[in-house]
This record gives structure tokens, sequence and C-alpha cells, in this order.
């Protein structure tokens, strides 16, 4: 018999015993329940569940969160229907570092697209199914309804048909006043993992038959092993093996603490190189001395020098800032497993392609041959964006040894062998007209080697018209190794160029706040958030007794801020911050829940560096060691109660009159807080 | 002299390894319970916080010979499910941020309370000193109070 003839036969017998719409649906050959994943952000599962892959890394700031809100929007689900799943380095997700406050802003369109491209997918499959028009079809919540019918169909239902359906380049999307998720607050996914310790973080990976390390480097930096003993380290009980690697002499063991008592068992002798002569003093003055001398301009508009020469008074002001460390709450940490045909790697980054890139240089492996997997990060701040050395020293272990390795930083390792925002020196001149507006505004900056986003974005563009106007940039650097913090330049850039406004404003004067209004009067949006800080703030009624306010305004890309700061100096010098006041525009928000927990925790952020997140450099060494000296609100107490360390060797500076600038956060559009130093210091 | 008996979120460990251990790096790589986490090795930031008999302890300076019979409850036998008034008022404010420190703010929120069930702010300021980088004390103290009442 044909196999036409079989299938009748099989048809007849089986017909009978089945109901009507299993005998047409064997007739019209549904193919059998399916999944449908049209590109790499989403995946309709038959069950309606969605899953929506994240591409960039969660440090806190809630992109975990915001971008999967954005796919689930246009796709048109129910934000209870959809799990977040982390994606590993992949080119399917372009650019993966989560640096530069972008994430949720250059995400916007392409994740737009992506879930409108499979709505549209969903509604034509729902169409082909009833024989229908699309354009009579509509998807809601996960369903897609013919109006004329009645007739409704859930995305699982259409999984099979939609995933074999092409995929449209442009297809359209939702207007705003059809948004449900997008816009509201929407409390983080990732909140229940993290109050359960479920969350898993890199230092929390394990793997089978894996080692742990801590690496013995250099406190100089840029120093290198001279020799070392490993007798004493190899005589700890779950000490393994040691071995050299560029940046020191790495102690492995059979767990974290075995080799953190390895390594200080450990005796290495060191060249310290030429950095160990540098302290901060001797920075200090080192930085003062170069800016006696022209630099390389920046940006010139008109002629500072002249313009300054006639003006009808100048002010100057000269403002340093220090080094400051990120001081993340998970020290660092990478764990890898290179064997002879792949390299497998999870770590806490910002920057997994950055990390693939660099194991692919290292092993001579091709990129498909590497895995980055990416964990939850406890805190990144720029830390774990653009610095690859907590990658490249377990990569390095990794290859040396033939097991899984963690490397684990002490948080001594983490303050005292790390990068950190640069300490720069600022020399401002600005003059004025006779009705006191600025007519001309000179800054040479001075500070270490590095980019402009680093060192001098903030300070290359006001938000205030001067018809003249340099920046210049002295190059003078003592070998401390920097990298973006928190806010990048315009971190201390805000606080240098808020504070100077001030001097000008006094100098004119004026009240800080009518004397920016009226500079920025042609800019709506700044006008707005100047203005609604300082109402809020009660800035026109007298502050409280014993207490002054301070304001800044700030723009950085597509976001405008403002903030009012109510400070008190206490007898003996000590700066209390009592209340900041935030204005804030920064265009779509996406998740106002998380916005504003950016905002707040920015705030603290900016003003524990302010306060006490000074980094002195003695003899080429950081000389703080533990988290409280380098980054907390815990300093003072620490230091009037004692530091379990040595009181010598951690540094207790306080930063009033010095300061430094704060860095910002934001969950959509370039959100910048440099303003709330400028308003402390002031106040 | 090893090996100790422990007990933790009500199961018996018994673990071979050094008298000086401390109970951290026990819970984390010998017994594989990675939510207590580990922030300074000094006891300065409150990240490896447990309850020790309902007192937060910080475990990265408790060496393992000191614990005996005491009872450890690690965040991960806080509850069965994520159900303690502690662990839902940090999800109904939104507190974490990257979370690290949280297992241990849980914890020193949940010992508090179970001594004061309606502390002001200055006893919440008094009794939590664990730090956070992301600068959630804000919203850890509104969630300390949305807590309060129902310990």
């Amino acid at each position: 018999m044909t196999r036409a003839t079989q299938t009748r036969r099989e048809f007849l017998q089986t017909g009978a015993t089945l109901g009507a719409s299993l005998v047409i649906g064997f007739h019209l050959h549904l193919p059998a329940p399916a999944t449908f994943k049209p590109n790499a952000w989403l995946e309709v599962h038959p069950d309606g569940t969605v899953s929506i892959w994240t591409g960039r890394s969660e440090m806190g700031q809630g992109v975990r969160t915001a971008m999967p809100m954005i796919v689930a929007e246009e796709l048109d689900v129910d934000w209870q229907t959809v799990r977040v799943v982390q994606a590993d380095a992949n080119p399917a997700y372009g650019d993966q570092m989560t640096v530069g406050s972008r994430s949720v802003q250059s995400s916007w369109e392409p994740l737009r697209k992506a879930g409108a491209a499979a709505r549209e997918m969903l509604i034509s499959a729902a169409a082909l199914t009833w024989g229908v028009p699309p354009e009579a079809c509509r998807a809601e919540r996960g369903v897609v309804r013919h109006g004329a019918s009645g007739r409704q169909l859930r995305y699982g239902q259409l999984t099979a048909r939609a995933a074999s359906l092409p995929v449209p380049e442009n297809p359209p999307l939702k207007p705003p006043s059809e948004f449900r998720i997008v816009g509201t607050r929407v409390p983080r996914v990732d909140s229940a993992d993290k109050v359960t310790g479920k969350a898993q973080y890199g230092i929390d990976v394990r793997v089978p038959g894996m080692a742990f390390a801590a690496v013995a480097r250099c406190p100089v930096f840029g120093g290198r092993v001279r020799r070392f003993d490993a007798a004493p380290a190899l005589a700890i009980p779950g000490v393994l093996r040691v071995e050299q690697i560029s940046r020191g002499v790495a102690v492995v063991a059979e767990n974290t603490w075995a080799a953190f008592q390895g390594k200080k068992a450990l005796q290495v002798e060191w060249d310290e190189g030429d950095t160990a002569r540098w302290s901060s003093d001797g920075i200090s003055r080192a930085f003062a001395d170069a800016a006696t001398h022209p630099g390389l301009s920046v940006r010139a508009i008109g002629d500072v020098d002249t313009a300054l020469a006639g003006a009808a008074r100048t002010v100057e002001a000269v403002y340093e800032a220090p080094y400051l460390a990120h001081a993340c709450m998970e020290p660092m940490n990478c764990t890898a497993h290179v064997r002879g045909t792949a390299c497998e790697i999870w770590a806490p980054t910002q920057n997994p392609q950055g990390i693939e890139r660099a194991a692919a240089k290292l092993t001579g492996l091709s990129p498909e041959a590497i895995t980055v997997h990416v964990t939850y990060l406890g805190g990144g701040f720029g830390r774990r964006g653009g610095p690859m050395d907590y990658a490249t020293e377990a990569i390095e272990l990794a290859k040396q040894i033939d097991a899984p390795v963690q490397v684990v930083w002490t948080r001594e390792d983490d303050i005292q062998n790390a990068l950190y925002r640069p300490a720069t020196y600022n020399v401002l001149r600005g003059g004025l007209d006779a009705r006191g507006a600025p007519v001309a505004w000179s800054h040479r900056l001075v500070g270490p080697e590095g980019g402009s986003f680093l060192l001098t974005r903030g300070a290359d563009e006001l938000i205030y018209p001067v018809p003249h106007f340099r920046l210049e940039r002295v190059i003078e650097d003592p070998g401390v190794p920097v990298a973006p913090w928190r806010g990048v330049g315009p971190s201390q850039n805000g606080w240098v160029v808020e504070s100077f406004v001030d001097e000008l404003a006094h100098a004119a004067g004026k009240d800080p706040y009518a004397y920016r209004r009226e500079l920025v009067a042609g800019h709506p949006r700044l006008v707005q958030v100047l203005d609604l800080a300082a109402e809020r703030a009660g800035w026109s009624s007298a502050s409280p007794a014993g207490q002054a306010r301070g304001i800044a305004l700030w723009q950085f890309g597509d976001t405008f801020l403002a903030q009012v700061a109510e400070v008190s100096v206490a007898s003996d010098g000590a700066v209390r911050v009592h209340r900041v006041v935030c204005a804030i525009d920064c265009g779509v928000v996406v998740n106002p829940a998380g916005v504003e927990a950016q905002v707040q925790g920015a705030i603290i952020y900016g003003l524990t560096a302010a306060l006490y997140g000074e980094i002195t450099i003695d003899r080429g060494r950081v000389a703080q060691r533990c988290i409280s000296c380098a980054a907390t609100r815990r300093r003072e107490a620490w230091a009037r109660r004692g530091c379990r360390r040595s009181r010598r060797r951690c540094a207790t500076r306080s930063s009033r009159g010095r300061g430094s600038g704060s860095g910002g956060y934001r969950s959509d559009g370039w959100l910048r807080l440099p303003g709330l130093a400028p308003g402390v210091s002031r106040a | 002299m090893p090996p100790y008996t422990l007990s933790v979120n009500g199961r018996s460990h018994t673990v071979n390894v050094p008298a000086a251990m401390p109970l951290l790096w026990v819970l984390r790589d010998t017994l594989g319970l990675t939510g207590t986490k580990f922030g300074c090795g000094i006891a300065q930031c409150g990240a490896c916080t447990v309850l020790m008999d309902g007192e937060a302890t910080r475990t990265c300076t408790t060496p393992v010979s000191a614990v005996s019979r005491r009872s450890i409850t690690t965040i991960e036998g806080l509850s069965r499910d994520g159900s303690h008034p502690v662990q839902r008022a940090w999800i109904t404010e939104d507190v974490p941020q990257c979370g690290f420190c949280q297992s241990g703010q849980v914890l020193a929120a949940a010992a508090l309370l179970a001594k004061k069930p309606r502390p002001t702010d200055a006893e919440i300021d008094q009794a939590m000193t664990n730090i956070c980088r992301c600068g959630t004390y804000q919203r850890v103290r509104r969630a300390i109070h949305r807590a309060a009442g129902e310990v």
C-alpha cells in the first residue's frame, strides 16, 4: 500500500475515537508545540512564560529590571510572566560593556524593536491561523485577539507558527500613550534572591575541582618580584602550590582562607620601582608646580587672556581633587578554567567581552572557544569596567594549573592594589563684566595620563554662556593607576566647575541660585530642575539655624539635574549634611523606582567620597587599608575608636575644604550628580 | 581540636577544619553556603553576619573552635521561602541594589527586631552598623519600620 493509503487507514481507525477538533488538527498537520525565539533578546515558551535576556551587567543600578521592561512592553506581555536570564559574552547582544550610565539609553531602540518584531510575528501567526488580515488583530498582555469574531489565542499557542515566519526589520513601535510597563514603578526582579542568599556573585561561584587563590602584589605601584620564598606558604594546611604570575605571586589552596593564610606567610622581596618616590604631599607640590606652565589646549573659544586682562573683575581659585577608591562591597575576584582547547570564565564583570578579548590574547584560543559567564556584581562603579586586572590574573594563573581557580582579593588588596579616580589640580581664573556676568573662563587641569572622559569631560563644555573659554590640560603622572570611577570625569569636574561658579556669583554679589538662573535662562530644562530643587529646598526662606545651603546645576547628555544641600559645620570642623534635595530630568523614564533608588544611592556615594573618601599615597603605596578608612561614613568613628589597623598606616584626613567631587548614576539617560560636593563645600 | 560539629539552619554538620578557621569560610567553602558574604575580614562591614543563638554575629572573626553548640542561622535559613517579615519588607521597599551587603543587613535587622519590636531611628542607627556602598541606608531604615511589629 502506498503511504497515503496507510495514512488514510490510520486516520479512519483513530479518527473514530478522537474528537472532531483533534481530527481537524491532524488533517491540517499543525506542528508540535515549539518555542519561539526570533532574536537573542526573548523567547516565548509554549506554556506562555517569556524569557528575556539581559546583555548588560547588574551591579545594583537596576538594568536587570529596566532593560527587560522595555522588551516586555513592546512584546506586550504580563510582567509577571517574564523571567530574566543573564547572557554570557556574546556578539548577539551588541556591546555589553556596562559603563558610562548609558545602558538603558543606548538599548532603548534596539530592545523596543526586538519586542515589537516578536509581537508582530505573533499577530501574524494568529492572523494566519484564522485566515484574517493581521490589521484586524491586536496583541495585548500575551494574547492576540481578532476583534470582529472575538477569537483569541495565547502567545504560547502561537509559538510554532510564529517561529516559521520572517522577522520584520522595522516593526511598528507602541505609542508611549499605550505604555503599561515602561514608566511605571516596577520592583526589582532580583530583590527576592538578594534577601535570601540565592543571588550568586562572582565570589560565590563554585565549580567541581576548583581551587582558590590569593595573590601577593607589590605594595608600590609598578613594582616587581625580585625573589620569593614559597616554603612558609606551602607549610600552611590547605595550600596546594605557589605560582608566579605577571602581577605577583599566587598562593593556590583548597579554600579561600587557606589561600589568605598562605599569602600572609609568603615571603616576597620586591623591586619597588620609580613610583616609590611619590607621596601625597609631593604629588600635590608637583601638580602645583606643573600648573605654573601652560598646557595643551583641550578647547578654546575666543581670547581668554585678553578678556581676563580687560575684565571688570577677576576671580581665581585652586581646586585639588584626591584619588578615590571604588571600594565595591564585593572584593575583586574572578574564576577561570583553562584547558587545552577551551577557556571558561565566571566573573562579576561590567565587561564580559573585554574579558573574552583578554582571554583570547592570553590563551591564544579563538573567541568561540572562550566562554565568559557574568554573575551578579557586588558593586561596580567602574572598577569592573575598563580595568581587566582581576580577570587577567585569574586567566594567567589558570593557564599554569590544571584546575578551575578563583582568585579572591582580600579587602586590603582591594583598597591598595587597585585603580583609582585620578587626583587632579585645577587652576580656575574667571573674568566678570560690570554686571557680574562671566566673560572669561580659564581652567588649567593638571593630572595624570588618561582619556578625555576620564580627565576633562565636564570641564570642557559649560552649560553657562561664556564668550571666552579655555580648558588646558597639563600632564603630571606619579604612576598611581587610574580608572573611571562613578560618574567619571564629571565626578570631579562637576565639583570644580560648580564651585567656581559660586565664586563668580559671590564676586558678583549675587545669590548662587539667581546667578545660575539668569545665566541658563535660555534653557528651559535647566531652569526647570534648578527652580524645582530651589523651591523644594525652600531656598527663598531662611535656612535652619546654624545651617547653610549650597546649590549646583548640571547636565550630562540628555539628563539635567540640580541639587541643594543643607550643611552645618561644627566648631571642631566636622561637617554634617542635614538634607539633600535633588531635582532631575532624565528624559523618558523606564522605571521611576529605579531612578529614585539610583539618585538616593549616588547622593550617599558622593557624600561619602566628599567627606571621608580621600585616598592618600605614601611612598608609592596607598596609605588606606580597610573599607572604613577608604570609603565609608564610619571612618571618623573608627578613627576615634582606633582602627584595628595601626593608625599610622591609615590616614584619616578630613577632606573639608579640599573635598572631592561625587559620582553620579542613573537608570535612564545620562544622570550626573556632581552637584553634591559643590553644594556641600560651598554651603 | 577538629572535627567540629555545628548546628546550621537546624541541621548538624561535622567539619574537619583547623581550629582557627573563621566560621565565615567554614560556611562558604566547607559547607557551600555562600549566602554569608566576605567584605572585609576584620568585622568592620557586617557582610558576614549570621545569627548565633539569635544574636547578630560577624563570622569572619569567629573561629570555628569558638562556636561549639550554638545554633547558627544563615540568610539561607532565616525562612524557607523568603517569607520572614524582614525579607518581605526588604522586597516591598526595594531595598537591595547590588545586594552584596544585604544578607548581613537582613540578619542584623532580624536580630534587632527580635530584641526591639518597634525601634526608634536612633536605635536603628545604633544597631545597624552594616556598611552599604550602594547607599541603601535610608531604605534599610524604612524597611525595618515596615517590618516592626510583624516580627
